[in-house]
């Protein structure tokens, strides 16, 4: 299942994180009260941005999120970026503090994700409580950020896969919707079109274990999602296995002279799936 | 099996009591001949139609053993308590029964625990001596097999729809990791995980002796995994969790396909089904309506909101709240359907 060198270390790393995580369930920290105590974002600040300092500001960047999940492989999130600071956003970093892979994503703007309100919508997997967090990095290189803490468990060791097979067969399948209506109100209020890219994928986490084997499931999960609007750049995506099954992201970009979106992602096994839509009626 | 301590679900007798129709089943060879030849007179002589649900179970009620009910003749069933996992039920939260033939017993699920699966067990032992071939999950999850273990025995197969075992072993170490915490160490001592070797593909008949049973496995619905048992001899199906009664249902496969695996099966005829969750014995094809209902609710609501390009978290706020009322454990698990349904229901 696994083929070269690097994607031999991400296994082993993987393994270790799974080790990791059985340690914490076995420790009773299943449902996350005592590790969410400990303040770890300080340290995870280090690694993730170095000497550079981050900034709550909920003026910069917002982000919802349920208090408690309805289902931890399956939380809805999403971040806002009001208009007088979006075109300065060149990068949204988003990050579950307690995960085993903390970084969600690094969502890398281009020039079509445009100037209005910026609206990024996905759904991530929460292995514990954990504060959840959305930092920008604007132009002129400071992070502002928003936190919300998030009550779900399991998100990332539960295989989510309710139809193992149907998963499997149908991974790279995507779907590219033009939002129109209420839905895209907002949007289209400042100028903005929205956007939603769905790719089927297992996103396998690493973490789930083959009791019938005794080896854990490796890792395999979409690596980037390249998505553009006439050949510009709204966004590039590289995740991780914080992303939910079956990717999902709602988005906003600036619309353009045909509204025709592109999509490329790129999983760890090194298969690529490519889709392209135009708006319906064009 | 004497504890130290309080325990909720039902102490085993200190011996089987004496003479009950049932009772009798325990004797040697002869004897059982003989009841299951009475029995199957008696189960003929049942008018066509009649539907003997909740009713005939009270009636019976006379039962070799507090833990379960003789539903029918030779199929017994315990009612597990409506409630999540905790150390007060031992994970006793599941339907459970076995069906007895002239040479063996099938057992059909084990409850969420080693305690619950020997109390079935002693159950069964209250009743005849017979051995247990066959222990049936109906399919994968925690509260339906982690008895198992109380079955491990020479001669007893584990049996389940041919993806069970995929799918078990995927979930082991999460469901036992959960069932620890939920029961604390007492409770939940001696459970461990036993995943079925005879693995299901097509509708199989199984022979206990003059009695045979049909497993019938059923594409994704409740979960990837379902698998249905029939006894010909009295028309008792045992539905697991494709039907769940007063418990609202919980969706690990495909709300899709779960609502065309019930149709299918409401078309079959039953004289009485065993649900997954609720009373012990219930009639058919009525207690596939609520079910089917909730189902269909979700379903009509979801499709209208992802129409209207509304957000999985919208929906979960939203959707199905007509029917709060109709169910316990609503809050417990509605919203985490709602999530499962959306998911699957935008790629329509």
């Amino acid at each position: 299942m696994i083929q070269g060198p690097q994607n031999k270390s991400r296994f082993r790393f993987s393994r270790l994180a799974a080790l990791a995580a059985s340690a914490l369930i076995a420790s009773g920290a299943l449902h996350g009260a005592s590790a969410a105590d400990e303040d770890i974002w300080p340290a995870l600040e280090k690694d993730i941005f170095g000497a550079r300092t981050v900034t709550e500001d909920t003026s910069a960047v917002t982000l919802d999120a349920p208090y408690r999940a309805d289902d931890a492989a399956l939380v809805p999130l999403t971040v806002r970026i009001p208009a007088h600071v979006s075109e300065h956003v060149k990068k949204l970093t988003l990050v579950i503090d307690q995960n085993p892979a903390p970084v969600v994503g690094d969502f890398t703007f281009g020039p079509a994700a445009g100037s209005g309100e910026r609206v990024i919508e996905t759904r991530v997997r929460v292995d514990m409580y954990s504060n959840v967090r959305a930092i920008v990095e604007t132009d002129d290189g400071r992070l502002l950020m928003a936190t919300k803490f998030v009550k779900a468990a399991g998100g990332c060791s539960a295989p989510a896969l309710k139809d193992t097979d149907a998963a499997l067969a149908d991974a790279g399948r995507m779907q590219i919707r033009h939002l129109a209506g209420e839905a895209a109100a907002a949007a289209t209020a400042t100028g903005q079109r929205m956007g939603q890219v769905m790719i089927r994928h297992p996103q396998y986490s690493g973490l789930q274990l083959n009791q019938a084997t005794g080896y854990y499931i490796p890792a395999k999960f979409l690596r980037s999602i390249d998505i553009s609007r006439d050949g510009e750049r709204v966004f590039r995506v590289e995740g991780g296995i914080s992303l939910s099954e079956d990717p999902n992201i709602r988005f906003t970009y600036a619309s353009g002279a045909d509204d025709t979106i592109e999509v490329t992602a790129e999983d760890t096994d090194g298969r690529t799936f490519t889709g392209r839509a135009e708006p319906k009626g064009s | 099996m004497t504890r130290s301590r309080p325990f909720p679900l039902p102490a085993p007798p200190q011996a089987r009591p004496p003479f009950r129709s049932s009772a009798l089943l325990t004797g040697r060879a002869d004897r059982r001949s003989i009841l299951m030849a009475l029995s199957s007179l008696a189960a003929l002589a049942l008018p066509i139609g009649q539907r003997p649900g909740q009713a005939e179970t009270a009636a019976r009620g006379a039962s070799p053993h507090p833990f379960v009910d003789e539903i029918a003749p030779g199929v017994y069933a315990h009612r597990g308590e409506i409630a999540v996992a905790s150390q007060q039920n031992a994970g006793d939260h599941a339907n459970l029964g076995f069906i007895v033939g002239r040479d063996a017993v099938a057992v059909v699920d084990t409850g969420g625990s080693a305690k619950v699966g020997a109390h079935l067990h002693e159950a069964v032992r209250a009743v005849t001596d017979l051995p247990i071939r066959y222990v049936i999950n109906t399919h994968m999850h925690p509260d339906h097999v982690l008895g198992n273990a109380s079955f491990e025995a020479e001669g007893t197969t584990f049996v389940g729809h041919h993806k069970i075992a995929r799918g078990l072993a995927a979930r082991a170490e999460r469901y036992l990791a959960v069932y620890e915490q939920d029961l604390g160490p007492e409770a939940f001592a001696g459970t461990k995980v036993v995943i079925p070797t005879q693995l299901i593909e097509a509708p199989t008949t199984l022979d206990l002796g003059g009695r045979e049973i049909v497993l019938t496995p059923h594409p994704t619905a409740h979960t990837d995994n379902d698998l249905t048992v029939r006894d010909s001899q009295t028309g008792t199906m045992f539905l697991g969790d494709l039907v769940f009664a007063e418990h609202i249902p919980t969706i690990d496969g495909s709300i899709l396909g779960w609502m065309v695996v019930l149709d299918t099966l409401a078309a079959e005829p039953a004289e009485r089904v065993v649900p997954g969750h609720g009373p012990a014995s219930m009639a058919w094809p009525d207690a596939a309506k609520p079910i089917r209902r909730y189902l269909g609710v979700i379903t009509d609501e979801i499709r209208k909101m992802i129409a209207d390009n509304r957000t999985l978290s919208e929906a979960t706020q939203s959707v199905g709240h007509s029917e709060k009322d109709a169910w316990e454990l609503f809050d417990a698990y509605h919203g985490r359907n709602v999530s499962a349904a959306f998911a699957e229901l935008e790629w329509e």
